[in-house]
C-alpha cells in the first residue's frame, strides 16, 4: 500500500475522532450525555491499559517468554473483580474530594501538602516519558512495516521524521481536547468517548486478526491447538517468583499508572460504572489475549526468522496478501498507541500545572494577587506542559534509537508507577499514615527503582558505569544495582520490584508511625479512610473577612464567568438571597468553592488562593493549621465570648459595688450634715447665750469675767472641732502631703506620751514598754504617725478608768511591717461599738460629757491608711487595745 | 465515643446483602489461588504439561471470574438502590 494512502488512512481515521469528540463536547454542553456517561463507555475507556505495547507487544512477548503476558491482564483482572476492596472507595474519595489526578490524590490525602504533589509528579513523568516514547516506536515501526511491504514508488520518510509528525500531530489533537476547558471537575466527555471508539477498533482490530489467523491459517481449533503445543513457545519456562510478581506488578500499575487513575477515577462519575467495569473490563482484557498465543505461533510458524514478533499482528496479515485486515491491524495499533499518549499527556500535564507550575507562579507573583485571568494561566501551563511531555517522550525515544523488547519498557515504567502503592492504600486505609512517611516512602522506592532497575536498563556506561553494576559502588557488592544485598539469583525486574517496594513500604511504616501529622492531615486522614460514613469537611473557614466580589472575580478567572455566576447564584439562593447573586462568605460556601476550584486547579493550590482572599497573607503551616483546625477556632471563640463574659461580669459587680458605696456615702452624708450641725450648734448656743447675758450689762466684774471666760472655752472647742473636720476632710481626700524620711520609733513613741500627759494630768499612768524593740527606723512621715500614737495614748488617759492604770505598748516586726500595739487596762470597749468606733462623731454609750467631738479615732484611721497601713481594735486584751501595722519602709505615692 | 447501637442480628435480606459482600471480597483471592496454583505444576515443555492446555485452563478459570463477578456486580449495584448503600461493615450479623 502507498505511504501516501497510509498517512490519507491515517489523517481521515483522526478527523473521524475529532469529530467524535467534537459531538460529544457539544452535547456535554448541552447537558445531554446520558448514554455517553454509560457504564459501557467507561468500561471502553480503561481499555487504556491495553496499549500499543499491548496490541503489538504481547505477541512479541508470547514468542519470547510463553504464557507469561497473561500475567499482564491477570492482575487487573484481580483488582477489578475485587472492586469491593480498592476500587471502590479510592473512586468514592476521588468523587467526593474532586480528585484530579494520582499526584493530587496523595497530596490531599497528606494535608494538600504540595510537596508530595511534585515528587508523585516528577515520578509519574520520569516513569511515564520511556512509556510514552514506546508509543511512538511502535507506531513508527507500524509505518515502516507497512511501508517495507508495498511498492516503493514513494519511499517512506525516515522514521525520524514520522515520529516528529506523530509528536505534532498527537500534541495538537491532546490540546484542542484535553483543555479546552477547565472543568470543575477534571473531566474530559469528547476525549472519553474518542477513547472508547478507539477502544472498539482495537478490539476488533485484534479478534479480527485473531480470527484470521485462526481459522484461515491454523486449520481452525483442533488445528491451532496442535499447532500451539507443537511451537517452540510450548517449551517456555514458568518461573514462579516471576510470575507471581508480574501479576501483583500489574495489579499494582493499574491502579496507579497516572492514565489509568485519569480514567477510572477523575473521569468517573457514578458507582454504577465501576459495577458494570468490575466484571466488563476484565473481560476486554481476556478477549484482548484471547488470539495472542495463535498468533505468536503462526508467526514463528510462517515468517522468516529474524523478523520482529512485535509487529506480528501487522506483518502477518500483510504477508498473506490481506491489504484490508492489515489496514485495520494498523489502525488498531494507531489507536492504541494515540490514545494511551492522549490521556497519559493529559494526566501528566493536569499533575504538572497543578503541582508545579500553578504553585511556583503564585509564589512569584504574589504580589499581584490575583488580579490576571487565571484560567488563561492554567490552560495555558496546561498545554506547554502537554507539549512538554510530548517532546520528552520523543527526546526518549530519539536518544534510545528504539529498544528491541517493547515489554521490558514497559514493565519498568510499571514498576515505576508501583511506588506510588504504598502511599496511596496507606492513606485510603490507615488513618495513622502521615506526610513524612509518604515522602519517606515514595522517594526511597523511588530512588531504589531508578538505581536498580531504571538506570542500568540503559545499558552499561549510559547513566551507570559498568564497574560499578559488576562491582557495585567503591566495590561493595552489595550495593550492586542488580543484586542489592547479595540477591544475585533474582530476576533484575522481580529484584527491583522487590526491594524498592520492600524499602518504601518500611519508610512508609515506620516513619508515619514516629511522626505526628499535623491537625489537616489528620482532617484529611479521617475524611478519605472514612469516606463511606458519609461527607466528612475537613474544611471549615472561618468567613466574614472575605468579600463575596472578590471571590466571585477569582471564580470567574477560574471557572469561566457563566459557571462561576451559576455558582454562586445558586449559593445565595440557598441562603435565601432573592435580589442578589452574591452569597454571604458563610464557611459552608467557602468550603464548596474550594472544592469546586480544586477541580481545576489541584487542592493545595485552591487552597492558597481561598487563604489570600479570606486574608491570610501568606500559606503558611500554621496558617493551614488554624484554618482547618475547626475545634481550635472554635474553642478560640468561645474563649472570647468567655473572656468578654468575665469582663461584662466583672463591670457588673463594680458598678452594683460603686451603686452600694454611693448610696451608703448618701446616708452618712446625711448623718454626718444632722451629727456636725449638732456638734457646731452646741457651743454656738452656749456662746450666743452668754454674750446676750454680757450685753445686758450691770453684771458683776466676776460674772463677766466667768461668762467671758466660758464664751473663750466654747469658742475653742469651736475652733478645734473645725481644724479636726479641716483634717479629716484633707487625709479622707488623700490629698495629704506626706514628708517622708527615717524615724526611730522609739523618739516618737517618747514624744507622743510627753504630748499627751497633758491630759488628765492628775492621773499617773504607768506605762510598759520595750526599748530595745523600739528602737527601729522607719521611713515614713514621723509627724503624722507621732500624731496617731498621741490620740491613742490620749484616748487611753481620757477613758481608762481603772484604779491603777497602766498602758503597754509593744512593738513587733513581721516580714517587713511593724506592728505596733497600745493598750490600756481598763474596761474596753463593748464589743457592739468596736465595729463603729473609727467613724466619725462615734461616741461610746455614757461618754457624752467627754470633751473630744468623736473624731480622733476617725482621723487615726486615715492617718494610718495614709502611711500604707491599717489599725484595728484589738479586742481580748483586758482592756481597750489598738493595733497598727505599717510598712518599715513607705514608697512615695505614684504621682 | 460511644458507638450507635446495633442490631446484633439483621433481618434476613441486609443478612444476604452482607454475605453478598463478603464473597465479593473474597473472588479476588480466590482468582489468584486459580492464576497462581499452575506454578506448582510439573515444569511446561517437558511432555506432561500442554501449553494448549495451559492456555485452556487460563481462559477457561479467566471467563468463569468474569461471570462470578458479572452476577456478583448485579447483586452488589442493585443493593446500592435498594438500602442503606453503606452500612458499616463492622456491624454485627
Amino acid at each position: 500500500m502507498p505511504f501516501n494512502l497510509l498517512v490519507l488512512s491515517c489523517l481521515a481515521y483522526v478527523i473521524f475522532l475529532f469529530g467524535v469528540a467534537f459531538w460529544v463536547e457539544g452535547r456535554a454542553r448541552l447537558g445531554r450525555l446520558r448514554w455517553l456517561r454509560s457504564p459501557m463507555v467507561y468500561t471502553l475507556s480503561l481499555s487504556i491499559y491495553c496499549t500499543a505495547w499491548t496490541f503489538y507487544g504481547a505477541v512479541g512477548y508470547a514468542a519470547r517468554s510463553g504464557l507469561e503476558f497473561v500475567t499482564i491482564y491477570l492482575g487487573p483482572t484481580l483488582v477489578f473483580i475485587g472492586w469491593w476492596w480498592v476500587l471502590r472507595k479510592l473512586v468514592r474519595i476521588g468523587r467526593q474530594h474532586r480528585v484530579t489526578s494520582i499526584a493530587d490524590l496523595i497530596s490531599s490525602r497528606f494535608g494538600k501538602s504540595n510537596l508530595l504533589g511534585v515528587i508523585v509528579t516528577v515520578m509519574a513523568v520520569v516513569a511515564a516519558t520511556p512509556y510514552i516514547a514506546l508509543q511512538l516506536q511502535s507506531v513508527v515501526l507500524s509505518f515502516q512495516a507497512f511501508a517495507a511491504s508495498g511498492p516503493t514508488a514513494t519511499p517512506p520518510p525516515g522514521t525520524e521524521l514520522t515520529a516528529i509528525w506523530l509528536t505534532g500531530g498527537l500534541a495538537l489533537f491532546t490540546i484542542l481536547f484535553g483543555t479546552r476547558n477547565l472543568d470543575a471537575k477534571e473531566q474530559h466527555h469528547g476525549i472519553v468517548t474518542a477513547i472508547a471508539v478507539e477502544a472498539v477498533v482495537k478490539l476488533v482490530a485484534l479478534l479480527a486478526v485473531g480470527a484470521f489467523v485462526v481459522w484461515g491459517l491454523g486449520g481452525g481449533l483442533s488445528g491451532i491447538v496442535a499447532r500451539i503445543d507443537a511451537s517452540p513457545i510450548a517449551r517456555w519456562d514458568m518461573h514462579p517468583g516471576r510470575w507471581a510478581g508480574l501479576i501483583f506488578l500489574a495489579g499494582a500499575a493499574v491502579l496507579c499508572l497516572p492514565r489509568m487513575f485519569q480514567v477510572m477515577v477523575v473521569e468517573n462519575s457514578d458507582d454504577g460504572q465501576l459495577a458494570r467495569a468490575s466484571w466488563a473490563f476484565p473481560a476486554y482484557l481476556m478477549l484482548m489475549s484471547l488470539f495472542i498465543v495463535p498468533i505468536a505461533v503462526i508467526g514463528l510458524e510462517r515468517m522468516p526468522a529474524g523478523s520482529n514478533p512485535d509487529m506480528f499482528v501487522l506483518t502477518l496479515p500483510l504477508a498473506e496478501g490481506q491489504g484490508a485486515l492489515a489496514m485495520l491491524a494498523f489502525l488498531g495499533g494507531f489507536s492504541s498507541a494515540t490514545s494511551m499518549v492522549i490521556v497519559e499527556a493529559i494526566a501528566l500535564a493536569t499533575m504538572v500545572s497543578n503541582h508545579i507550575v500553578m504553585p511556583l507562579w503564585l509564589r512569584l507573583r504574589r504580589a499581584e494577587g490575583l488580579g490576571q485571568d487565571l484560567r488563561g494561566l492554567v490552560l495555558n501551563a496546561r498545554r506547554v506542559s502537554i507539549g512538554l511531555v510530548l517532546a520528552m517522550g520523543y527526546g526518549y525515544y530519539h536518544l534510545s534509537g528504539g529498544s528491541s523488547a517493547l515489554a521490558a519498557i514497559g514493565l519498568i515504567a510499571f514498576a515505576g508507577v508501583a511506588q506510588f502503592l504504598p502511599a496511596m492504600l496507606g492513606g485510603i486505609f490507615w488513618r495513622g499514615a502521615t506526610r513524612a512517611g509518604a515522602a519517606a516512602g515514595l522517594v526511597l522506592g523511588f530512588v531504589t527503582w531508578a538505581y536498580a532497575l531504571f538506570l542500568p536498563s540503559f545499558g552499561p556506561d549510559a547513566f551507570l558505569p559498568a564497574r560499578l553494576l559488576a562491582d557495585g559502588p567503591w566495590g561493595i557488592a552489595w550495593l550492586r544495582p542488580e543484586a542489592l544485598f547479595g540477591t544475585a539469583q533474582m530476576d533484575p525486574l522481580i529484584h527491583a520490584l522487590f526491594w524498592s517496594l520492600l524499602l518504601n513500604a518500611s519508610a512508609f511504616f515506620l516513619i508515619s508511625v514516629l511522626t505526628f501529622p499535623g491537625p489537616v492531615e489528620r482532617l484529611q486522614g479521617a475524611a478519605f479512610v472514612n469516606v463511606f460514613d458519609g461527607p466528612v469537611g475537613p474544611e471549615r473557614w472561618g468567613g466574614g473577612a472575605a468579600e463575596p466580589e472578590d471571590l466571585l472575580a477569582m471564580a470567574q478567572r477560574i471557572l469561566g464567568d457563566e459557571a462561576a455566576q451559576t455558582l454562586f447564584e445558586e449559593a445565595a439562593g440557598r441562603q435565601g438571597k432573592k435580589s442578589s447573586i452574591l452569597p454571604d462568605p458563610t464557611p459552608a460556601f467557602l468550603a464548596a468553592l474550594e472544592a469546586r476550584l480544586s477541580g481545576s486547579v489541584g487542592a493545595a493550590t485552591a487552597h492558597a488562593m481561598i487563604s489570600k482572599l479570606v486574608g491570610r497573607e501568606t500559606v503558611t503551616v500554621e496558617d493551614l493549621m488554624s484554618v482547618a483546625h475547626e475545634t481550635a477556632q472554635i474553642l478560640e471563640y468561645s474563649a472570647q465570648l468567655e473572656a468578654q463574659r468575665e469582663e461584662l461580669a466583672r463591670t457588673a459587680t463594680a458598678l452594683r459595688e460603686a451603686n452600694d458605696k454611693l448610696t451608703q456615702l448618701s446616708v452618712q452624708k446625711d448623718a454626718f450634715l444632722s451629727q456636725i450641725s449638732h456638734e457646731l450648734r452646741t457651743p454656738m448656743t452656749s456662746i450666743r447665750a452668754f454674750s446676750e447675758i454680757l450685753s445686758e450689762g450691770d453684771l458683776p466684774p466676776e460674772m463677766v469675767a466667768r461668762n467671758g471666760r466660758i464664751i473663750q472655752d466654747e469658742a475653742k472647742r469651736l475652733t478645734r472641732l473645725l481644724d479636726d473636720l479641716l483634717d479629716l476632710s484633707v487625709l479622707e481626700s488623700g490629698r495629704v502631703q506626706l514628708s517622708l524620711g527615717l524615724a526611730n520609733l522609739r523618739e516618737m513613741i517618747d514624744r507622743a506620751i510627753q504630748a499627751s500627759e497633758q491630759v488628765k494630768p492628775e492621773k499617773t499612768f504607768v506605762i510598759w514598754r520595750d526599748l530595745a524593740s523600739e528602737n527601729l527606723f522607719l521611713r515614713t512621715d514621723a509627724d503624722r504617725l507621732t500624731q496617731v500614737f498621741i490620740n491613742l495614748i490620749s484616748n487611753a488617759r481620757k477613758y481608762c478608768e481603772a484604779e491603777a492604770p497602766e498602758i503597754r505598748i509593744t512593738v513587733r516586726m513581721r516580714a517587713g511591717r511593724v506592728r505596733i500595739d497600745i493598750a490600756d487596762n481598763g474596761k474596753g470597749i463593748p464589743r457592739e461599738a468596736q465595729a463603729v468606733i473609727f467613724e466619725k462623731f462615734t461616741r461610746l454609750p455614757g461618754e457624752m460629757r467627754a470633751k473630744g467631738a468623736g473624731l480622733g479615732l476617725a482621723i487615726c484611721r486615715e492617718l494610718v491608711a495614709n502611711l500604707g497601713g491599717t489599725i484595728a481594735y484589738l479586742p481580748g486584751q483586758g482592756g481597750a487595745a489598738f493595733r497598727i501595722i505599717l510598712p518599715l519602709r513607705l514608697e512615695a505615692r505614684a504621682a | 465515643m460511644k458507638r450507635p447501637a446495633r442490631p446484633l442480628f439483621l433481618a434476613p435480606r441486609p443478612y444476604r446483602r452482607r454475605r453478598l459482600r463478603d464473597a465479593a471480597r473474597l473472588l479476588p483471592v480466590f482468582g489468584a489461588f486459580l492464576f497462581i496454583v499452575p506454578v506448582l505444576w510439573s515444569p511446561p515443555g517437558e511432555g506432561a504439561r500442554r501449553l494448549s492446555g495451559d492456555v485452556v485452563y487460563f481462559f477457561a478459570n479467566w471467563v468463569l471470574l468474569i461471570a462470578t463477578a458479572a452476577a456478583f456486580a448485579r447483586g452488589l449495584s442493585r443493593q446500592g438502590t435498594a438500602g442503606r448503600e453503606d452500612e458499616p461493615d463492622e456491624a454485627e450479623d
